[in-house]
């Protein structure tokens, strides 16, 4: 039972990537109502978890996996408590509704297939980033999410804009993760642990560890740029460049709230520390105030969405920073009734823009008619989104103002709540009233209500808000009780519910309402005013974003222009002086110059062969003309072979005659080819220069060769060689066993690069006869 | 280079070249040789041959392009390497087979693959930079 439940987990943890596989082919078959089809993925996806619910529920956890690189402390492993299964319910459950509403909402388009893939691809890595136990998959994960994103925010590759966003989103969101490894790594080696399961029992270890700071700064690193924090924050409203259905799904109601994921999941083993609790709270609030004013200044549907996005994700890390039972249990509420809601009025903004042609708020009004169920949608969702009930917004509503009353800065931070609940009421309700009601204005296209596929999504989300509020109990026993009870690291139970009861929660709340109704009335006011304060700033981090990457691309080229010049003498020079002065320094600075060596008396011929090689020598320096000085080159390189030949290396001899050979063979075809003049002209500095650096160089290295003679000789591996060349690998030449057996992977890796070189070299050649490669394959 | 006597013995040179190579190559596992070695001088045989009787020739002998005898090569290398997959041993583990000849016994095994797999990347790779530098501009 157990093995089946482990098998069906991984094979749930997987079916996404299969399903990318298969999509584009059955969407060319099927057209748009492959949707059908491929919502029974997160449909199974769905089922399969919730059937965790029970166990999860009663404070136990799934866990599981299998081995994959044991050498890296790598498992292909999960944990699923009730943080990550909450987490992957939400994704499932409404990935169910966003493949639905893609195949709506991109109905004919040439490329939905790959749009679904792209989806696909990304609800699994994101499930696998919530389900990860061992560190690295969920980095692995936790990249797959990023580069997901780039593809689907980059789908419409052809407008620039898109590309830009695209790859800012990469930039921001790959350099957080790569933090996170960084921060992973060093959790690693605190705590001697590989697993967050494991993580989770090591108690304060973390806390304690002189490296807590740079631990800390390093999670907050790649959990405030995924989660968009300011000033981090402007990749995300430029994500809106992404089709609808991204937007509502990766944007606002899953992969944004990773980071969120990672602050909860490390909550009790790095939170509730004094800096935690400082910064937490600090950027978080930032981010909610910023990210609602922002938002106020918007007209488009969309990007209105998105910086209340990011001012949520604000308020979700200000109430995990805050760290109080209630506040927690907050966090968890608002981050639930977020996803609904926010995908919910994602989806509706989508509607609008495909059956209007526009989502400028102040191009729309008075469709509400003409889209009766898109606007009972909306409605329903603003209601969560404002904190009205009877929807599960209210509850997260009072709980956060439960949370929030005592504590340390809680005047503060209650009034950041306020004003920033206030804010988003007001854009929840402009955004799900301003385009349904008054007066009906000219749009591009008449509007009319979607196709099934458009408002089945967006109706079941706020249809879920509506529900699990008045079910309160039960959503609590199975969703926020466990996830908060996992997030605060011991037992928590929630148990607010609809019905009002009275305190200051309750009075908060209607202040915040109040306030709302305010902002709702003076919204045109204002935008016109937040419009005036940004152009008097002028700058903002996405400019900045801009100069920074226009300013590395701008060194790069410097240091291209310096160190890549062109000039083949250079690199050679500088190549040389760098392998000298890497063998002279070290033996220099640390001693270790050989001995004064005790010459043996050589026999004649080894003085002949000797004298060869130093002809060959001076016939390459007093040469006149390019041709004799390479040939001359190869008399000493033949004298060399000579040598081993004499000394008893007959496979090195071999080898040495036939390089010399064809390199002297292949030199003066270079010459010819490249049409040299036969004599050398550098001038005599230059001469000098190289002259030196050649000298250096041989020096160098034979300083270097007479060392290592002089250092006592270590057997071992020769007479390992020796004694098991005949006896496992079947050879008496112990130099090609050496090769081809012993150490075989070092040689595919050295045929590798002869076979690449060939390549480039083939290339370069083509190049510099300056035709197109293709006509000369004959 | 193109003279009479180096044009008409040049054929002959390079052939026994490459029949020398062979069989450098494959006495190589227990007498000096091997695949490095044998390739060298297979890619010296090509090289004389093109010099002598021009590159179109070399390459109508060759048949293949030699950069994919190179890649060939490769993939040998490689796969003779994943053959000990299947028999639950590490990669490039050598594996030995004795196959009967006409009543003579050969000793056969990936190891050999590999090393033909070497000398067909240093055929491949140097005949194809040698070639292509031989090759006046104006073919």
């Amino acid at each position: 039972m157990a093995a089946e439940g482990q098998w069906l987990t991984f094979l749930a943890l997987i079916l996404p990537f299969l399903g990318a596989a298969v999509a584009p082919l059955l969407t060319r078959v099927l057209k748009h109502n492959a949707a059908w089809v491929l919502a029974l993925i997160p449909a199974f996806l769905f089922f399969h978890f919730a059937g965790f619910l029970e166990l999860v529920s009663q404070g136990q956890a799934v866990a599981g996996g299998y081995p994959w690189v044991e050498s890296l402390n790598l498992d292909f492993s999960w944990y699923l408590d009730g943080l990550s299964l909450t987490f992957i319910l939400l994704i499932s459950g409404i990935g169910i509704l966003i493949v639905l509403y893609s195949g709506g909402y991109l109905k004919g388009h040439p490329q939905q297939g790959r749009f679904f893939s792209f989806i696909l691809m990304f609800m699994g890595a994101m499930q696998g980033l919530v389900a990860a136990d061992s560190f690295l998959m969920l980095f692995v994960f936790w990249e797959l999410t990023s580069i997901a994103s780039f593809l689907l925010i980059g789908f419409d590759h052809k407008r620039e804009a898109a590309r830009r966003a695209a790859l800012q989103a990469l930039v921001v969101t790959g350099g957080g993760g790569l933090a996170l490894l960084a921060g992973l790594i060093l959790i690693a080696q605190v705590t001697g642990v590989h697993s967050l399961s494991m993580l989770l029992s090591t108690g304060d270890t973390l806390r304690q560890a002189p490296l807590y700071l740079a631990v800390l700064l390093l999670v907050l690193g790649g959990a405030f740029t995924k989660s968009a924090q300011f000033p981090l924050h402007f990749w995300l409203p430029n994500a809106m460049e992404a089709p609808t259905p991204v937007s509502a799904y990766l944007h606002s109601a899953t992969m944004v709230k990773a980071g969120v994921y990672l602050l909860m999941r490390l909550n009790p083993v790095i939170g509730g520390t004094p800096i935690w609790e400082t910064v937490l709270p600090i950027f978080g609030g930032t981010t909610l105030i910023v990210g609602t004013l922002l938002a106020l200044r918007q007209t488009d549907l969309k990007l209105m969405l998105a910086y209340t996005t990011v001012a949520s994700l604000g308020l979700l890390v200000m109430l995990t920073g805050f760290g109080s039972e209630i506040a927690i249990a907050a966090a968890v509420l608002y981050l639930i009734a977020h996803s609904m809601f926010k995908g919910a009025l994602f989806m509706v903004a989508g509607i609008i823009d495909h059956e209007t042609g526009t989502r400028d708020i102040t191009q729309l009004g008075g469709i509400g008619r003409a889209m009766p169920v898109t606007f009972g949608a909306a409605v329903l969702a603003a209601f969560s989104m404002g904190g009205l009930p009877p929807t599960f917004g209210v509850l997260a509503k009072e709980e956060i103002y439960a949370g929030l009353v005592d504590g340390t800065w809680a005047a503060l931070l209650t009034a950041v709540a306020i004003v920033g609940n206030a804010l988003m009421f007001t854009i929840g309700f402009a955004v799900a009233l301003k385009p349904f009601l008054g007066d009906r204005v000219e749009t591009p296209r008449p509007p009319h209500e979607g196709p099934a596929l458009l408002w089945i999504g967006p109706a079941v989300l706020s249809l879920a808000g509506l529900l699990t509020a008045l079910l309160s109990s039960l959503s609590h026993q199975f969703l926020s009780s466990p996830m908060a009870s996992a997030v605060a690291g011991e037992q928590v139970s929630v148990s607010i519910s609809v019905v009002p009861h009275f305190g200051l929660p309750l009075f908060l709340s209607l202040v915040t309402i109040a306030l709302g109704l305010v902002f709702y009335l003076a919204i045109g006011r204002g935008r016109n005013v937040m419009a005036a304060v940004l152009t008097a700033i002028g700058w903002g981090p996405d400019r900045g974003f801009d100069q920074l990457y226009r300013g590395v691309v701008r060194i790069a080229a410097i240091v291209t222009g310096i160190i890549q010049n062109g000039r083949l003498d250079f690199y050679m020079t500088a190549t040389f002086l760098a392998l000298a002065v890497a063998l002279l320094v070290p033996m220099i600075g640390f001693n270790e110059l050989p001995a004064m060596p005790t010459f043996a008396s050589l026999y004649f011929y080894e003085w002949t062969v000797l004298a060869i090689a130093f002809i060959g020598l001076g016939a390459v320096i007093y040469a006149r003309n390019r041709l004799t000085a390479i040939v001359s080159l190869g008399i000493q390189g033949f004298a060399v072979a000579l040598l081993f030949m004499l000394l008893g290396a007959p496979d090195l001899s071999f080898t040495q005659f036939m390089v010399e050979t064809l390199s002297v063979v292949i030199l003066a075809l270079v010459m010819t080819r490249l049409r040299l003049s036969p004599a050398d002209h550098r001038p005599l500095g230059q001469k000098m220069l190289d002259c030196s650096v050649a000298v250096l160089c041989g020096v160098a290295l034979g300083l270097l060769l007479l060392r290592v003679s002089q250092v006592p000789f270590d057997a071992a591996l020769s007479d390992f060689f020796a004694a098991n060349s005949r006896v496992i690998a079947h050879g008496r030449n112990i130099v090609n066993v050496i090769i081809v057996d012993f150490r075989g992977l070092d040689t595919l890796g050295e045929i590798t690069v002869v076979m690449v070189t060939g390549l480039a070299i083939l290339a370069l050649v083509r190049i510099r006869a300056g035709k197109p490669a293709a006509n000369k394959d004959a | 280079m193109r003279t009479l006597i180096f044009r008409t013995t040049a054929p002959y040179l390079a052939s026994l070249m490459v029949l020398f190579s062979i069989f450098v190559l494959l006495r190589g596992h227990n007498e000096p040789g091997g695949g490095f070695i044998g390739g060298l001088i297979a890619a010296s045989a090509f090289a004389i041959y093109g010099i002598a009787c021009g590159v179109p020739s070399v390459r109508r002998a060759l048949y293949f392009h030699p950069m994919a005898i190179s890649g060939f090569g490769l993939l040998l290398s490689a796969s003779s390497g994943i053959l000990s997959l299947f028999q639950q041993v590490p990669f490039l583990t050598g594996i030995w087979t004795t196959v009967d000849v006409l009543g003579v016994p050969v000793d056969l095994s990936t190891v050999m693959a590999f090393d033909i797999g070497v000398y067909l990347v240093v055929v491949g790779s140097i005949t194809s930079i040698a070639l292509t530098l031989e090759e006046r501009e104006d073919v």
